[in-house]
């Protein structure tokens, strides 16, 4: 049963990411990334990370693509990009490349390698490597505050600053050029 | 047919190279932004994997950690590509060599 959703959920990923990548348009590039998130969510669900399934369609799935296709009607670059059209030679040859590099890279430090997983790190030190181990028959979303508010709290908090940064700072680069003049008021900057 | 961290680890990858040759390969600003957040989905895939397996739960906080930074880079990202955009909308990532400082 979880293999048939795994596989479901697998090809919607993949094929949502290859919609990103291959589609012409920036707003179908949008909706496909829409499709891959669900599938990542649905692949959480099934490995009973529920919490991070709902943070994954709200933030992800809602906020980001959102502020993706926001973005796109507000500038109108929604026009088609020709893809037989490359401007720098040999560049999408060398992505592809690259791409398939990094792919025979991560399979081969996945099947080659030594023992992995929970008996590697017991083989290695002698003990499990777990720092925060799973409570079984425990809702995964007292868990994980539990472990967000006592051991990273600190991080935790380092996030909020890192959001009213990000936050002010984008107000800041998108602010309109032209209301500069009204809140500067210098003596000899406003002659010029 | 057991489900085992492998499998999801062996589509994590896929996903991350798609993400990374669509980085590589595309012009428009908007479209590598989003491959960057496809990178970022496959290493939580991962993530999320390697926690169930190790029975740890410090994988699935990395997850939450890596979601409010990727909201944050997607804010900032954003409005720099609507800064340079809104001067010419027909700019490509290879223009935006015209940062240089």
């Amino acid at each position: 049963m979880d293999v048939v959703v795994f596989l479901i959920a697998g090809a919607i990923v993949l094929g949502g990411g290859l919609g990103v990548v291959l589609s012409r348009n920036p707003v179908r590039a949008a909706l496909s990334l829409v499709a891959s998130f669900f599938g990542v969510a649905v692949l959480f669900v099934i490995q009973e990370a529920h919490f991070l399934a709902f943070v994954q369609v709200v933030v992800y799935g809602g906020a980001i693509v959102v502020l993706f296709l926001f973005v796109i009607m507000l500038l109108g670059v929604d026009t088609t990009e020709d893809l037989r059209l490359e401007p720098l030679a040999g560049q999408r040859f060398a992505g592809v490349i690259i791409g398939a590099m990094v792919l025979a890279l991560t399979l081969g430090g996945l099947f080659l390698s030594g023992p992995g997983g929970e008996d590697g790190a017991v083989a290695l030190t002698g003990q499990s490597a777990a720092t925060a181990p799973i409570v079984e028959d425990e809702p995964d979303v007292n868990q994980l505050s539990r472990d967000l508010f006592t051991r990273n709290v600190l991080a935790f908090e380092a996030t909020a600053l890192l959001l009213t940064i990000a936050t002010v700072g984008a107000v800041v680069l998108v602010r309109n050029r032209g209301a500069e003049d009204l809140v500067v008021d210098e003596p000899g900057t406003a002659a010029s | 047919m057991e489900l085992t961290e492998t499998w999801y680890l062996v589509l994590s990858a896929l996903l991350f190279a798609i993400g990374l040759t669509g980085l590589l390969v595309r012009r428009n600003p908007l479209v590598m932004f989003m491959c960057v957040e496809l990178m970022l989905n496959a290493v939580n895939v991962s993530f999320v994997a390697f926690s169930g397996a190790l029975d740890d739960l410090a994988g699935q906080t990395a997850v939450f950690f890596v979601l409010v930074v990727a909201a944050a880079e997607v804010v900032v990202g954003l409005a720099i590509v609507v800064a340079v955009l809104r001067r010419s909308p027909s700019m490509t990532a290879d223009d935006l060599a015209s940062l240089r400082g």
